[in-house]
């Protein structure tokens, strides 16, 4: 594989950029392999990437049903954060923001990993409260936060509403700082370069139509390309785990939802890091190129179309308004909609399933983007020697079975509540 | 924008209306013996199919009422509608 570098950049500008090699290969499927994972999302490339470079296991393939990086890791708003407060979130997520910070390195891609950090506003004393809680557990897991006044927090957005007569006058916020942003095509792009060097075979438009399974073991898998056979097959399909969970006869904690996000038209950089809307549901931050990136509730109600509807757009964006008034004045220049594996407390699965050879990850709801490593990095563990690691035990499939829900916001079963 | 056919209102925008989830699951049946599974299995696992599907929703800025709605999950497209007691032909 050529290098990405100063020097190779300089050397191929010579016969014009036309002779780089390709980023991955598009091969044949194999009859055979170590580990097939499904789905060529961030979290699968990110699986792959880590069994090979960890575990040494590289006789493995994704498969993919449409190109890789065009679910939810092609259409998220780019948030990377760790400020949670149960122990098994924060230690997980954690783990995973040093991974994002050595990722553009260890990749040799330019991921623009952005640690800009992120401030949600407390709306009430009682939210204050709240929050200093919450900044402590996070400081005790050794995650920074930093309890912001409302002068402080005005010196960060000024363009936020300090105005007397608000219905939600903002009194302070907590702040991650060392949270932020990153391109998420590059993480994709990169997770799939050196996972394709190290010998993993990436198959675009192979769609799963069945599976193997004897005796509870899983054996291999039916796809549009031919069947494939496989010691160990790991899910990472997000949005589409419940269809594939039909398929296996299995029925999961998980509901399938619509979650919108928008961009506005380019303005000069008006916005340092993320903000959050504390009486609401609703984040912002701008992109390098000068939107204003912008998301919030889900549409409500089960949904695998991909594409959003009205009403909850002008929902979400109404808070928007009254978090930072002067975005009534911006034109609006994309939205778009993608399909969220909601699970019933709002944590994420990465475990064995009864079938043996069977992985499950799923149940991202809003946050996979920013846990693309960590998740890979822990399911290549758990794929791989057949057992959990310590950072993905609390994520346990069974823990619905057991009452150890890991209930961050309180919400429970109802995902579609906000 | 969905327009869903209220059984006691008729026609009304999807904004007078709250959602409440699958509609074909089941409480388990009280006096019984009830197994875990049986708990799971109602507070928590969930097909969330592909296409048709019936679902909970509550007329919240009309009448009140719960109902039962017949949605494509896919296309958005409503089917049917139905008052809560009365039972879902699957």
């Amino acid at each position: 594989m050529q290098k990405y570098s100063i020097f190779n950049l300089v050397k191929n500008a010579f016969s014009n950029h036309q002779n780089w090699d390709l980023a991955w290969k598009d091969p044949t499927p194999k009859k055979e392999y170590d580990v097939v994972i499904i789905g060529g999302g961030g979290h699968g490339l990110a699986t792959a990437y880590y069994l090979a470079k960890e575990h040494n296991i590289t006789n493995v393939a994704i498969i993919e049903k449409g190109w890789i990086g065009g679910g939810n890791v092609g259409r998220n708003t780019t948030i990377i954060r760790s400020n949670y407060m149960h122990d098994d979130n924060a230690l997980f997520s954690e783990f995973g923001m040093d991974l994002w910070r050595k990722m553009s390195q260890d990749l040799n891609y330019n991921v623009m990993f952005s640690p800009r950090g992120i401030i949600n506003l407390a709306h009430s004393d009682a939210q204050m409260n709240v929050y200093a809680r919450r900044g402590n557990s996070m400081r005790l897991n050794g995650i920074d936060a930093v309890l912001l006044n409302r002068e402080q927090v005005r010196e960060i957005i000024p363009m936020a509403d300090f105005s007397e007569n608000v219905r939600f006058p903002i009194f302070g916020g907590l702040m991650q700082p060392s949270a932020g942003t990153a391109r998420h095509d590059a993480v994709a792009w990169g997770y799939a370069r050196q996972a394709d060097s190290m010998g993993v075979d990436i198959i675009q438009n192979c769609e799963v139509i069945g599976f193997d399974v004897s005796g509870g073991k899983i054996n291999g898998v039916r796809t549009s390309r031919g069947n494939i056979k496989a010691k160990k097959i790991g899910l990472c399909v997000a949005g589409s785990t419940n269809i594939l969970a039909e398929k296996l006869n299995m029925t999961l904690p998980i509901e399938t939802h619509l979650l919108q996000a928008c961009v506005s038209e380019p303005v000069k950089p008006v916005l340092d890091g993320v903000v959050t809307f504390g009486a609401g549901h609703f984040y912002i931050s701008q992109s390098d190129k000068g939107e204003m990136v912008m998301g919030g509730d889900l549409d409500g109600y089960n949904s695998y179309a991909q594409r959003g509807n009205l009403p909850t757009l002008q929902h979400v964006l109404t808070e928007g308004i009254a978090m930072m008034p002067f975005l009534s004045k911006l034109k609006m220049l994309r939205t778009w909609g993608g399909i969220m594996d909601m699970s019933m407390d709002g944590s994420p699965i990465i475990d064995k399933t009864h079938i043996e050879g069977l992985y499950l990850n799923c149940g991202w709801c809003y946050g996979g983007f920013k846990a693309t490593p960590a998740s890979g990095w822990t399911f290549a563990h758990t794929i791989a020697q057949d057992r959990v690691h310590e950072l993905n035990s609390g994520y346990s499939l069974n823990r619905f079975n057991t009452g150890h829900l890991l209930d961050e916001k309180g919400l429970g079963t109802k995902t579609w509540i906000s | 924008m969905l327009y869903i056919k209220c059984p006691h209102c008729g026609m009304r925008s999807q904004n007078e209306f709250s959602y409440g989830g699958d509609a074909s699951v089941k409480r388990p049946e009280l006096n019984k013996e009830v197994s875990d599974q049986d708990w799971d299995n109602f507070v928590y696992n969930r097909k969330s199919l592909r296409g048709k599907h019936w679902e909970l929703w509550q007329h919240i800025s009309g009448c009140r009422q719960w109902i039962k709605v017949e949605r494509d999950t896919a296309t958005h497209e409503i089917f049917k509608t139905l008052k809560a007691d009365e039972e879902i032909s699957l």
